[in-house]
């Protein structure tokens, strides 16, 4: 537990993942920096623990879950906005993700 | 602990009657038959299609000889492709007791319903006079399986159950883990984990014909749920699931209803051999739970961080749920709350510890929460396998 909102799975990891949520525009500490959430964080959702840059690895469990679309700064929400499956592409009820390129 | 003692010699948790209809057409007058009966322990499963087919015969046999079945009705239309013979053969060589009524041979469906009540209650009768005997830990076979994953789902009860499957796998009973389609991204540190290299190599390239496969069904093994609750990708979704594995060795890689010989952790490749032929691998949660039956799974761990509902036929569901928000919303569903984890009020070995337990519990006929709220959900579909290669279930320990 980093603070009572989010976990570090893995010291190599590049994202906390959130365990209580936080709304936009609340500020935490996290490893002695503060940061401000820029959108709703609900749990189970993932944000950058520090600036990645775009084609960067993600890392969470200390292993690439995708790269980066686009850069990425501290404390953003990880997601399929900025983010994509290095595998196989992920899709929403709308729409389709994260199309390996 | 105590089992229902089976002619052939394995020993069930339960002792559930079946009914099952060969085709869409004979799915009425067997619903009919079940419907009558206000008892959870006389059961409905069927296949739909009209063509043959060598996968879900195969599948069927391994159901209705299942350790947890005493007997089996058969309703036929009479003109479906399903080889009914061969099905009424292989559960009465089992020494199970079996009828058949074919609809067209018997009149019609309120002459097949008729024919049936007496049919089931013959059925409950033998079912009866099964023996209970002692059953020990290592005679059970534990199967896992996530649906309506989110981000909690691979920090929490994923894990948990990974433990559980570590201490039963400790006490050398068989366990069962999945989805090969769900642990693209883990091939490599699954294959360093198996009891020999060339097993090692089955497992890499059964998650490689995974990945292909999904590929050309243009999805992965991924819902729009799983990216509502924080999921981004197959293989972030992976990793999670593969926590239910536990750290134990994987001593085997097995197809749907092939049956294991000794305790140990197994993975089951789902995906079908070949080109795609019959649409997705496994079109929903339960056609998995249905595959892990029917290689023997006496118990279902289903870990769940959205939020499943499901049950199964013939084999015991208990819901272990990753979320706290979703357990407090869901909790009449669930069986155990791993959501604790999350909110830093248990760790994952007490919750693996608190399976473990249910698992016993429910082997010595607790309901589970999916039984006691009737949920007895079924599905088999068309498949085409080839047989596993000889490096697949290596005989050394």
């Amino acid at each position: 537990m980093v603070n009572k909102h989010f976990v570090l799975l893995s010291n190599e990891d590049n994202v906390f993942v959130c365990c209580k949520q936080l709304l936009k525009g609340s500020s935490v500490s996290l490893e002695d920096v503060d940061v401000t959430m820029t959108a709703d964080i609900t749990v189970g959702h993932k944000i950058a623990r520090r600036k990645i840059s775009k084609g960067e690895k993600i890392i969470k469990y200390g292993v690439s879950i995708g790269s980066a679309i686009e850069d990425i700064s501290f404390g953003e929400h990880i997601h399929m906005h900025n983010m994509k499956s290095d595998y196989i592409a992920s899709h929403t009820r709308q729409s389709k993700a994260g199309v390996k390129s | 602990m105590k089992g229902y003692l089976r002619a052939d010699g394995r020993k069930g948790i339960r002792n559930v009657v079946l009914v099952t209809y060969l085709v869409e057409c004979a799915h009425h007058v067997a619903r009919a038959i079940v419907n009558r009966y206000a008892r959870n322990n006389v059961q409905l499963i069927g296949f739909p299609g009209c063509y043959p087919n060598e996968y879900s015969l195969k599948i069927m046999e391994r159901l209705c000889t299942h350790p947890n079945v005493a007997g089996v009705l058969i309703v036929s239309l009479g003109c479906e492709g399903f080889n009914r013979e061969q099905l009424a053969k292989t559960i009465e060589e089992s020494g199970r007791s079996v009828d058949t009524l074919v609809i067209q041979k018997t009149g019609g469906t309120r002459k097949t319903i008729d024919a049936g009540l007496v049919s089931v209650n013959d059925l409950l009768v033998e079912a009866e006079k099964v023996d209970l005997v002692p059953m020990d830990i290592n005679e059970l076979v534990v199967g896992t399986i996530c649906g309506g994953s989110d981000g909690t789902s691979g920090i929490s009860a994923n894990p948990a159950v990974g433990h559980c499957f570590d201490q039963l796998i400790a006490n050398d009973a068989t366990c069962i883990f999945e989805e090969t389609g769900e642990l693209i991204g883990c091939e490599q540190i699954m294959a360093e984990r198996a009891i020999t290299p060339e097993l090692g190599a089955e497992i890499m390239k059964s998650v490689e014909k995974a990945e292909v496969y999904y590929t050309k069904m243009g999805y992965g093994s991924f819902a729009p749920g799983n990216a509502e609750g924080g999921l981004t990708t197959q293989e972030e979704k992976s990793m999670g699931a593969y926590a239910k594995s536990g750290s134990s060795k994987i001593h085997g890689l097995i197809k749907p209803g092939d049956l294991t010989s000794q305790g140990g952790l197994y993975l089951m490749d789902v995906v079908p051999d070949g080109e795609p032929q019959f649409g997705f691998p496994n079109i929903v949660d339960n056609a998995e739970i249905v595959e892990m039956i029917a290689s023997g799974s006496h118990i279902i761990l289903f870990t769940t961080g959205r939020g499943s509902v499901v049950g199964s036929a013939i084999s015991p569901v208990i819901k272990v749920c990753a979320n706290p928000e979703t357990y407090d919303n869901l909790s009449d569903d669930m069986d155990i709350n791993a959501g604790k984890i999350i909110n830093g009020e248990a760790s994952v070995s007490q919750v693996g510890d608190e399976i473990y337990q249910l698992v016993c519990d429910v082997a010595q006929g607790k309901q589970s929460k999916s039984e006691e709220l009737g949920h007895q959900e079924f599905v088999l579909t068309y498949k085409r396998f080839e047989d596993i290669g000889p490096s697949c279930l290596p005989t050394v320990r």
